[in-house]
């Protein structure tokens, strides 16, 4: 499954498309170190999260695309910086358990 | 492949720049064809790296060499050093100010994630006196 067609299925709102890329699985988290240390390589990861170290960890852990939870909104700059990097970057309303048992589903 | 030599200074004061240099060392291992999952222990080791010289010290340098056995990332700084090196190693240990902990920072997984990513850790610090990490990543 894609990036764009996970956000599609879990009916995502699109905040930069970024660069296609293949998700395999999930992460949730906050504390960026945890992020950074623990989630899979090609994750969605999902987070409250909203300000620019979000875009260096998502480059770096490799995650295929982040999504804010809770109707978090970007900070000006994270966004400036997913476009600049190719991060699918997406939000939604709801918050991190209802988004990973969607995002589990459409894995199966 | 000869040896190759990357350097990256650390800006300590702008936090919207944070991660540059990881990122950009990201890139240049990318290019160089290195495989994967090393790059993703180096990219661990660096961002954790650099994010402590940013949060900790107010910034520094860090160096990156690449030779056909092993990737030596070092990153040192000028700032007020580690008091307790044994306790800053513990996982869930920070001294990170509220004001970077709103931003996601001060879990204390940086220098564990550096641990377990790394062949090779070592620690040359003293309270007053800066602090230089190095790592080696084996290929
Ligand atoms: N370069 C440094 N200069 C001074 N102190 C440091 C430096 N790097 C780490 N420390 C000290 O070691 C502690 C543990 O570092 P570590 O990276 O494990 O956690 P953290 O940076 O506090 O949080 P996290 O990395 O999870 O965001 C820090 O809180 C700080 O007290
Ligand atoms: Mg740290």
């Amino acid at each position: 499954m894609t990036n764009a067609e996970a956000a599609r299925r879990l009916g995502l709102d699109c905040l930069c498309p970024g660069e296609e890329r293949e998700v395999s699985g999930g992460y949730a988290g906050d504390l960026l170190s945890w992020v950074m240390g623990r989630a899979g390589r090609d994750c969605a990861w999902i987070t409250i999260m909203s300000n620019v170290n979000v875009a260096a960890v998502a480059v770096m852990a490799e995650a295929s695309m982040v999504i804010l939870a809770e109707g978090v909104k970007p900070d000006p700059e994270l966004l400036r910086r997913a476009e600049l990097e190719g991060i699918a970057l997406y939000s939604s309303p709801l918050n991190a358990y209802e988004l990973s048992w969607r995002l589990h589903e459409a894995l199966l | 492949m000869p040896e190759v030599r990357l350097s990256y200074d650390i800006d300590g004061d702008d936090f919207s720049s944070a991660g540059e240099a990881s990122v950009a060392m990201k890139k240049a291992l990318r290019q160089m064809g290195i495989e994967p999952e090393t790059i993703r222990r180096c990219s661990v080791c660096m961002y954790e790296g650099e994010m402590n010289a940013v949060i900790h010290a107010g910034g520094g340098r860090a160096e990156v060499l690449v030779s056909p056995e092993r990737i030596k990332i070092t990153i040192e700084d000028d700032g007020p050093g580690i008091a307790d090196v044994e306790a800053a190693m513990r996982e869930g240990y920070s001294t990170a100010p509220p004001r970077v902990r709103e931003l996601g920072f001060g879990a204390g997984m940086g220098l564990p994630n550096m641990k377990r990513c790394s062949d090779e850790l070592d620690i040359e610090t003293a309270a007053g006196r800066g602090t230089k990490i190095t790592m080696i990543v084996r290929l």
